[in-house]
């Protein structure tokens, strides 16, 4: 009976208002919601000083800048040490690679990666995964090989222990495999270093600027062990740190 | 019919004898106090919350919406039953509203009671963009008052929208402050024991999953008509009157738990729709629901209204006194609610079955509040004949076996639960439905994206109904997020096995693990809306648009560009 009513109703007022009776094309959802959303980051995990147990003073920092949708993300991860008495950089690296999800919990990612250090330069493709594993360790692994076509493996772990929930103990541990020698760069062959961190901070304003300190320790294994004495450096080094994790 | 039709000439052709009303609303840059930091935002009228809006059922409203911001804007009426062109979504209703331009929407009220409007653009409403609707029905009301207050809440943050969506993809616990801690591992392990306290870390650790995530987004002001805890909104009263308390809850992502100690409440109306009336302590209010509660303060006193958030991050908190200035005590905050096994088991690859309840049962989460006394027995889920379960236990049928977030009445009285909630009037016959879309609540929380069946609105056909069919939509929460669903355009009617008593809704709150189900008389054209109403939720992908094909202006019904696919039906 309703539908009578509304089809003599909708021929009554085509009588009289013939105008306002146009078929109207439902419309098709253009708006910015109906997008892939896009966002942006950028993360200093490191920001600090060092001063190590032989009097080495470096400026560190360990930077993620990303940009990008859920499916794709472009990052540029940047690290650097930069050695202040001698004001030069013992190592520079950035990388910038795309990110894309390849399972719950986990995105591959490939790319480029650029060495710029005082000494020679080199340039890696990169390839990775990197992603949350079981009991919230954030882990990265990444496969380079050099334009000097030297191989070589990376693996990150970070593990954050939360004493309350503003002051947070976190352990770091970074370490480096060579499958070839480039001895040029200071790299054997095998296991050659190895970076492990322990840091409290304390978000002081929300997560955008937690201060910290910290020790870190670094040393270098075998082969690469052996090519930094030959080069009169050292194999092994404490460093206090004092710095603060930066979000915006 | 010849009446009908009669009625129907006499409306075209006698508008000057319809009731109507002309309405202006400007959408201005406003500053948000808070009392605890001060903020800009969005408001209407040069103030946020926005005005009152008072209608009468029956009207014809004018309301002319003019756009003071330099960017696009767009209002909704939250529950309100309109010709889906003025229903106020971007892209899907309307183009929306240009810097500058004045829109002016046109619709007749249908209905009574209490709803709510705000901004469907961008974060705008979490801004600030949202005010409230009272309707006064045409008819006598099933029940008396003297006073009436609007009631309305808000999780006001010192970020903007934008911002807190960005944190929230860069690191999904930015504001999640309730997260367990070494010192809790510690407390815990004296009290259940060292290997079962570590047991529970490592089976939460290897799913990935917090047990401390009960509310994504913490660190907000929570406001009573635009008033802090301590600028303290008072409704003024004499004793011995009746006082009706119509609470929005008009929060980006914030569920409340609401009580007035000392008062006990009478629920007579949700979602706008009068409700048979129930005697509460307590009760929990989702985000975009209302409830109209009826209250009776027989002593010159000051009673607090007393909101908690659902996580107890935060609170608001209001009055009613026989006069300006007095101030009731304000109670503590109760600790934070933990998710339990049982909230998980929706979760994708997971069952009941293999999930230990037993060995849970010893499991520190489900000591919270005294829930490791449930008698599961007792309980059957969503089986209808145990949906009288709710007195006195923290059990809870549209909650998880188990659940470590079933409310419980701070006094140890009676919480409201929606299998509690009853039509007082049924707005339609009941009958079977005639099919059932199964529309999974999925998400990623460390990725956070969030779906329904498995697909960001981004990527999803629409869901394609057909005039004049009863859809009965199954909810299956697969997160362990609590979501609001929010179909607009045609009423939500609540499955809580009274049959044709079941409350009418336009809000729908699905909780953890648990299965909901909800039925739609498909009696609007057009295409509307369906989301999830936590705002980052939605603007993350939680989101469907629904085309309802056929109906008494089927020329309009034409269907857009992607005709053909049979989207999630």
């Amino acid at each position: 009976m309703s539908r009578v009513r509304f089809m003599t109703l909708g021929l009554l007022s085509s009588l009289l208002l013939p105008t306002t009776v146009t078929a109207q094309e439902m419309m098709e959802d253009t708006t910015a919601r109906k997008q892939a959303l896009t966002t942006w980051g950028v993360q200093f995990e490191e920001f600090e000083y060092r001063y190590s147990d032989a009097d080495e003073e470096l400026g560190v920092w360990n930077a993620d800048i990303f940009y990008g949708t859920d499916e794709l993300r472009f990052r540029w991860l940047t690290k650097g040490e930069y050695e202040i008495q001698e004001q030069a950089y013992e190592s520079l690296e950035n990388q910038l690679v795309a990110q894309t999800p390849i399972s719950k919990f986990f995105d591959a990612k490939a790319g480029v990666r650029f060495d710029t250090p005082e000494g020679p330069d080199r340039t890696y493709a990169v390839l990775g995964l990197t992603g949350l594993a079981p009991q919230w360790f954030e882990v990265d692994a990444s496969l380079y090989v050099s334009n000097e076509g030297d191989t070589s493996a990376e693996f990150d772990a970070e593990y954050e222990l939360l004493l309350t929930n503003r002051l947070i103990l976190s352990a770091a541990l970074d370490a480096t495999v060579a499958f070839s020698e480039d001895r040029e760069i200071g790299q054997g062959k095998g296991l050659s270093s190895t970076e492990t961190g322990l840091r409290l901070s304390y978000d002081l304003i929300d997560r955008a600027f937690a201060p910290y300190v910290g020790v870190v320790h670094e040393r270098k294994y075998g082969d690469t062990a052996d090519l930094a004495e030959a080069g009169g450096g050292s194999t092994e080094d404490w460093f206090a740190v004092i710095g603060a994790r930066i979000a915006f | 019919m010849k009446k009908s039709f009669l009625a129907g000439l006499a409306a075209l052709l006698m508008p000057a004898f319809v009731l109507a009303g002309e309405y202006n609303l400007t959408v201005d840059r406003v500053q948000i106090d808070t009392g605890d930091f001060v903020k800009e935002g969005i408001g209407y009228n040069g103030e946020s919350p926005g005005p009152v809006l008072r209608f009468k059922q029956g009207e014809e409203v004018t309301i002319n919406v003019t756009n003071n911001l330099d960017e696009m804007t767009s209002i909704h009426w939250h529950g309100l039953i309109l010709p889906y062109q003025q229903d106020g979504v971007p892209g899907i209703s309307f183009p929306g509203i240009q810097p500058g331009e004045t829109f002016t929407y046109r619709f007749p009220i249908q209905q009574a009671g209490t709803y709510w409007f705000h901004s469907h653009s961008g974060f705008q409403e979490p801004d600030g963009a949202y005010g409230a609707i009272v309707i006064e029905p045409e008819g006598r009301e099933p029940f008396r008052y003297d006073r009436e207050y609007v009631v309305q809440l808000t999780d006001k943050h010192p970020h903007s929208g934008d911002r807190i969506m960005r944190n929230l993809k860069m690191m999904p616990d930015y504001y999640n402050r309730q997260q367990q801690t070494v010192g809790e591992f510690f407390s815990d392990a004296s009290e259940h024991g060292f290997m079962n306290t570590l047991k529970d870390r490592m089976a939460w650790g290897g799913m990935r999953m917090m047990k401390a995530d009960v509310e994504d987004l913490q660190g907000f002001t929570a406001l009573i008509n635009g008033k802090g805890p301590d600028q303290n909104w008072t409704g003024i009263f004499e004793p011995g009157e009746r006082i009706r308390l119509r609470f929005i809850n008009s929060s980006a992502m914030t569920y409340f738990d609401i009580r007035i100690p000392g008062l006990n409440m009478t629920v007579v109306q949700a979602d706008g729709n009068n409700v048979q009336p129930v005697n509460v302590d307590e009760f929990r209010i989702g985000v975009a629901e209302t409830y109209d509660v009826i209250v009776r303060p027989r002593d010159e006193q000051a009673y607090t209204i007393f909101a908690e958030s659902m996580g107890r991050s935060g609170f608001a908190r209001a009055t009613l006194a026989p006069e300006e200035g007095m101030e009731g005590a304000v109670p503590e905050l109760r600790e934070p609610a933990r998710l339990t096994m049982a909230d998980m088991a929706g979760m994708h690859g997971m069952d009941h079955g293999s999930m230990d309840m037993s060995s849970s049962g010893d499991m520190p989460s489900m000591d919270h509040s005294g829930m490791a006394q449930m008698d599961h027995s007792s309980m059957s889920g969503m089986d209808h004949s145990a949906m009288m379960m709710t007195e006195g236990g923290a059990s809870d049928p549209f909650y998880a076996k188990g659940s470590g977030i079933v409310p419980v009445a701070a006094n140890g009285g009676k919480f409201l639960s929606y299998a509690d909630l009853r039509a007082q009037n049924p707005l339609y016959e009941d009958r079977e439905p005639t099919r059932e879309i199964e529309l999974k609540l999925t998400g990623n929380m460390e990725r956070y994206t969030w779906s329904i069946n498995g697909v960001k609105y981004e990527d999803a056909d629409p869901i394609r109904l057909q005039y004049g069919e009863r859809v009965r939509f199954k909810f299956v929460n697969e997160t362990m997020m609590t979501h609001p669903m929010h179909l607009h355009g045609m009423w939500s009617i609540l499955d809580v096995g009274a049959d044709q008593w079941n409350p009418i809704k336009h809000t729908i709150s699905v909780q953890p693990g648990t299965t909901v189900y909800m039925e739609t008389e498909v009696d609007e054209p057009g295409q509307w809306a369906f989301h999830c109403h936590l705002s980052y939720h939605a603007a993350a992908g939680m989101f469907r648009k629904v085309i309802v094909e056929g109906g008494p202006d089927s020329t309009q019904a034409k269907t857009d560009a992607v005709a053909g696919n049979g989207g999630e039906a």
